[in-house]
């Protein structure tokens, strides 16, 4: 039983100047999969992520979620159709309370707009409560009601990085995008951050696009994974499939297959 | 006491969202409203005029922090914004013969939308170009200001009638007063509103973050621009205002100096904070005058060097503005902050 396709990537090439950052790229991933892309530290990984979220315009190729093409659609638009992204440096809004940051995440659905809003009327009263309580509920869900009131710059690291996971629920995706979770993180962090991320998927039914470096954590809990080289796919498939392809080991892991063994 | 401040017995998500957190504050701010009230009843015509010109602060300085200190959006028009109000607001009046209460929300809407024209740049440009590009927008109005004669009277100026409510016109101190009060403490409740609300959220979100901004949904066009709006508006406001009080616009009323004082009220208050508007205001409106009268009592005192100490006063503002600069780069809001949570845990300081 194949799970319908959810996001269609094609043939995607970016350049920056004189250097390919992507070339003729595809691969789609699946409704509820948690999909993995690796490879090298510059391989284009970041990139590929910022061509879905919409911060980078390719010069070729195409991607459709959904059914619509988003190839030429802004961010926010992107945003409204359910796809939702953490950074690989730490992107929150730094003068704000981490509940502020995620009720940012409920911009889309809130429709008070500044008339409404100043005046604070019954409706606009409501739908923050409303919004409130589904923020607080994610709040609950990533265990960080300790530091809801808390302004976010204060924070230390790995509550930042669980803070922008927060962020990304809290626009209710359908497609959460991941970059490097884990990075930085101690084995505990990294272990509720893998809970937290299964959760994600099986609970909520989010499909899970994940960039990381931590080989344990992507074989374990991902349903197939891409693996990039010079912004090129040298391999495609699931763990077992990937930990397999002589391709792969010769160019990523210079010719050792160890280095996908266990954490 | 102390201990009742401390605890956070807050039940609902209502409760915990009200903007006056404990009972004491709202106790004291509903106090100070009403003394604000009463204020007229004590104090001389002098002392009301300036609490008059501070609530007309307050307003214009609100606008500024709206567009510079939420969104993050340095402005150096806003001078030349509250002089479309005023001009606007006496033309509509002297010339539509609109009564105050409709000229005055319509040279609010008027000064919105020149507000977003001169916005439109920040499509493309950010921080010291998008000021760059502000700063054109005070010149063009400058120059507009002199020319349009048949709207601003030129280099004559123009009156500004006094609103009226049937046969009551309010040309009075006291009547001045009560009306600009009264549009203060609704502007700074709006503003309060409006940062807790998703447009106010949005706001800080693009200022703190613009790229995560767009990418949470949050299109960051529309709200540059409807910063620019907003903050136009309150400018237009204030304006419209100033025009009550003074009775007579004239172009040099509203120059790149009038800008540059309003941005300096919201450093010195606090940049995105409103109750740093209101204390930049209340700093910037009282400090010249207390130089004026202190330099005026030692020339009284020293008639020799009288005229020099006078001279002095221009160079002993600057130095005082910049004292606070360097020594509460955060504004006075921060340190109220910090005084406020001293006091919530006295006398356990620590
Ligand atoms: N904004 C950019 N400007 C110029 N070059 C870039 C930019 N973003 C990425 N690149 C280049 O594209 C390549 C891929 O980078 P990236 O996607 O960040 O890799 P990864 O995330 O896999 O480490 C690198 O060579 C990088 O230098
Ligand atoms: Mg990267």
């Amino acid at each position: 039983m194949e799970r319908p396709v959810q996001l269609a990537v094609e043939n995607i090439s970016l350049r920056f100047g004189g250097v390919m950052a992507l070339g003729g790229l595809g691969f789609s991933v699946r409704k509820g999969e948690i999909f993995s892309i690796i490879g090298p530290n510059g391989a284009g990984k970041t990139s590929m992520l910022n061509c879905v979220s919409g911060r980078y315009h390719p010069q070729k190729g195409s991607i459709a979620f959904d059914g619509h093409d988003i190839t030429h659609r802004p961010p926010a638009a992107r945003a409204r159709l359910g796809i939702a992204r953490t950074f690989q440096n730490i992107a929150l809004f730094k003068g704000m309370t981490v509940l502020d940051n995620l009720l940012i995440g409920r911009h889309i659905h809130l429709k008070s707009g500044f008339l409404r809003g100043g005046f604070y009327l019954g409706p606009c009263q409501k739908e923050e409560i409303e919004h409130r309580r589904f923020v607080e509920d994610i709040v609950d869900f990533l265990e960080i009601e300790h530091i809801r009131k808390r302004t976010v710059g204060t924070l230390a690291y790995g509550l930042q990085k669980r803070v922008e996971l927060a962020r990304a629920l809290a626009l209710n995706p359908k497609l959460i995008l991941l970059d490097e979770p884990m990075a930085g993180m101690n084995l505990e962090e990294t272990e509720d951050m893998v809970r937290f991320i299964l959760d994600i998927n099986q609970e909520r039914g989010i499909t899970v696009i994940l960039v990381e470096h931590d080989m344990g954590v992507v074989m374990d809990i991902s349903d197939r994974l891409v693996v990039l080289n010079f912004g090129e796919k040298i391999g495609e498939g699931t763990p077992e499939e990937v930990q397999a392809d002589p391709e792969v080991i010769k160019a990523y892991l210079g010719g050792e297959a160890s280095v996908f063994l266990g954490r | 006491m102390s201990v009742a401040h401390c605890g956070d017995f807050r039940q609902t998500y209502r409760e915990d969202m009200k903007v006056l957190e404990t009972r004491f504050i709202r106790v004291s701010v509903g106090a100070f409203v009403v003394l604000l009230y009463l204020f007229p009843l004590a104090a001389g015509n002098y002392l009301t005029s300036t609490v008059t010109t501070i609530a007309i602060a307050v307003i214009g300085a609100l606008g500024i922090n709206i567009v510079t200190g939420f969104t993050g959006q340095i402005s150096l028009g806003h001078g030349a914004f509250m002089g479309v109000g005023a001009f606007a607001c006496s033309y509509y009046m002297r010339v539509a013969h609109l009564p105050f209460w409709v000229a005055m929300p319509a040279a609010g809407i008027t000064t919105a939308a020149v507000g977003m024209v001169f916005g439109l740049p920040s499509a493309r440009l950010k921080g010291l170009y998008l000021a760059i590009a502000t700063l054109a927008a005070q010149f063009i109005l400058q120059y507009l200001f002199v020319h349009m004669d048949f709207v601003t009277g030129g280099s004559n100026g123009i009156v500004s009638p006094p609103p009226e409510i049937g046969s009551f016109a309010f040309d009075g101190d006291r009547s001045k007063y009560y009306l600009t009060v009264t549009i203060a403490v609704m502007a700074v409740l709006f503003t309060t509103n409006l940062i807790r609300s998703r447009d106010g959220r949005a706001f800080i979100a693009v200022r703190d973050h613009y790229l995560s901004a767009e990418i949470m949904g949050v299109p960051l066009f529309k709200y540059r621009l409807l910063s620019f709006a907003i903050s136009a508006f309150y400018a237009g406001i204030a304006g419209s205002l100033w025009g009550v009080y003074t009775g007579y616009l004239s172009a040099e009323q509203f120059t790149i100096a009038e800008s540059i004082n309003y941005l300096a009220m919201i450093i010195i208050g606090g940049l995105g904070s409103v109750l740093g508007s209101i204390f930049g205001a209340i700093f910037m409106t009282l400090l010249p005058q207390i130089l004026t009268v202190g330099t005026g009592a030692l020339a009284g005192i020293f008639p020799k060097i009288g005229f020099l100490i006078m001279s002095f006063k221009e160079g002993i503002f600057g130095l005082i503005v910049i004292l606070f600069l360097i020594f509460e780069p955060d504004g006075l809001a921060h340190r109220w902050r910090l005084i406020k949570s001293y006091w919530k845990l006295f006398p356990f300081s620590y």
